[in-house]
């Protein structure tokens, strides 16, 4: 097969899983503007596809725009934030999809948000209300979301706790009375109450001992194997193996390779210098750091961001590199195994 | 030698975080302390870091009994200890910049004219650039600020550093990066070190022994 038999091929592929997907993101950006006239590039050219039943992990460190992405994808954005693209989220029951970057506030809030896509927060601490027990929080959103009778607001909440194994006996708990596990709990629940076909995950495991950061993403992985898919954003890249069926790693605002999770972490390897680079630097293989910085959102350079860094780099990375069978490289690394 | 001597500390004095905690590092030595969230682990670090007084129990540092916490330790004791904590943001003074924060242990004791020479040679140290010297904790990353607060720690070269789960925050390269930083430091002055956190592979993998939260209970009432 020649190479453009082989990226056909490639597109079809992708072309079929988009209509299968729950959500699909098309060139997303975003760009914000600051005082004095810069712009911040946080987001470039996003695209990937995210069907039923699937976990992808998006990583990369912080500040390379994972975390815009997601409340891109929940019309969280601040005021000078400018978008373009698509993130087409299917509808439900076969109805009509929306665009979560052209829907306006109203939709978003009352149709999308908690309904459609449900947020796992990153510090369920500060998502949760000091002064109002667990049981509610989980029947103000069974109301705010069903608009259910009161009994039936008691078994809802109840339902949802169970469901991300919230014990029934900490219910009439306040936040600051759980273990971190179960904050993350019963932020879980609130998220699993609308029975969105979504769920976005930002940094759940973000300062949670391993034993707990295991269980919290087999948990989520729980929900997505359900038939919910999963976005799941995290700078882990462990908790990231343990569940994701496809890793996509981002770098200075732009997704620079995504691959079958197998793939990436197993004997074959990333095959974009900096996903390599990335792995390379865990404890439990080389322990040796990307030299460098990532470069400033604002100064991006002209060609491929990471070339400053890179140990592959040529004179064409002079010029960006366009994805290609799902590597944006110039001189991709050959699989290792 | 840095010596815990069956150490009981917490925040009220009824009821202690824990009971006769006993750590030794020797010098030069690194020593992981692994336990889980909330075991009080952090509690022996500030401890060790002259941060906190425990409620009983020893510090001995270097052969000289430790007697008076923060700013009532000697000086010559104070500055024998450099600490990194998990949070830079709670940890920097947000009204400072990078430089200002790397520079404020020399200008706290007095000798304000070394601060120019020791950040210029400590940001390479840290890999921190010198556009990022001039900013503020908002205007750069987790990562970036925490490079800043190790640098901090190194400023009076201190015989001995206390990482308090330093990386827990951080991806996979940064971690790589002020490990190495740490441990270059080490090479160079041979000062000990007591990393506490909760990630074995990591604590393994960086320190020369580690040992497990619950072994060093090991007066327990
Ligand atoms: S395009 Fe060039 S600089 Fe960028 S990652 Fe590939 S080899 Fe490195």
């Amino acid at each position: 097969m020649t190479a453009d038999h082989v990226l056909r091929a490639l597109a079809a592929v992708s072309a079929e899983r988009a209509e299968g997907a729950v959500l699909s993101v098309r060139g997303l950006t975003v760009r914000f503007r600051l005082r004095g006239g810069r712009t911040v590039d946080a987001v470039s050219d996003a695209d990937f596809d995210l069907g039923a039943g699937e976990c992808l992990a998006l990583v990369g460190e912080s500040g390379c725009g994972k975390s815009v992405l997601a409340s891109a994808l929940l019309g969280l954005l601040p005021g000078n934030a400018e978008t373009s693209g698509t993130a087409l989220l299917a509808g439900p029951e076969g109805g009509a999809g929306t665009d979560l970057l052209a829907a306006d506030e109203k939709t978003l809030a009352r149709t999308v948000r908690g309904r459609r896509v449900g947020l796992v927060p990153q510090s369920p601490a500060a998502h949760l209300t000091p002064v109002r027990t667990v049981r509610s929080h989980l029947e103000e959103t069974v109301r705010a979301l069903t608009g259910t009778s009161r009994r039936a607001r008691r078994e809802a909440a109840e339902t949802a706790a169970e469901r991300a194994a919230f014990p029934a006996g900490h219910l009439d708990r306040h936040p600051h009375e759980l273990s971190g596990g179960l904050a993350q709990r019963a932020a879980t629940a609130l998220a699993l109450i609308g029975d969105a076909r979504l769920l976005l995950a930002d940094e759940p495991t973000t300062g949670l001992d391993r034993d707990l950061v295991d269980r919290t993403v087999d948990e989520l992985r729980r929900h997505a194997d359900e038939g919910r898919a999963l976005l799941l954003i995290t700078h882990d890249l462990a908790a990231a193996a343990r569940i994701a069926d496809r890793v996509a790693v981002m770098y200075a605002g732009r997704i620079v390779e995504v691959a079958p999770a197998h793939r990436f972490f197993g004997p074959t390897g990333p095959r974009h210098p900096y996903a390599r680079g990335l792995l390379d630097a865990l404890p439990d293989r080389a322990f040796t750091p990307i030299p460098g910085m990532p470069p400033e959102l604002s100064d991006l350079p002209e060609g491929c961001a990471f070339a400053p860094r890179c140990p592959r780099a040529t004179v064409r990375c002079g010029t960006r590199p366009a994805p290609t069978a799902g590597v944006a490289c110039h001189h991709p690394e050959q699989p290792r195994a | 030698m840095l010596e815990l001597d069956s150490v009981t500390a917490g925040y009220e004095r009824r009821a202690p975080v824990f009971h006769g905690a006993s750590l030794t590092v020797a010098p030069g030595e690194s020593v992981g302390l692994l336990g889980p969230s909330g075991c009080g682990k952090s509690t022996l670090a500030r401890v060790a870091a002259l941060l906190h007084r425990p409620d009983a129990g020893r510090l001995v540092l270097d052969g000289t009994e430790v007697r008076a916490w923060r700013h009532r330790a000697p000086r010559a004791q104070r500055t024998a200890v450099g600490v990194v904590f998990q949070q830079p943001r709670t940890a920097a003074d947000p009204r400072l910049t990078l430089t200002e924060l790397i520079a404020e242990p020399l200008r706290a004791t007095g000798r304000r004219a070394e601060a120019a020479d020791r950040v210029a040679a400590l940001a390479p140290a840290v890999g921190l650039t010198p556009d990022l010297l001039g900013r503020r904790p908002h205007e750069v990353s987790d990562g970036q600020l925490q490079r800043a607060c190790l640098a901090r720690a190194l400023t009076l070269r201190p015989r001995w550093l206390i990482c308090d789960e330093m990386t827990a925050m951080l991806d996979a390269s940064t971690t790589a990066a002020l490990v190495a930083a740490v441990e270059t430091y080490r090479a160079e002055t041979g000062a000990g070190l007591l990393a506490v956190g909760h990630d074995r592979v990591l604590l393994n993998r960086w320190c020369d022994r580690t040992v497990d939260w619950k072994d060093c209970l090991t007066a327990a009432p």
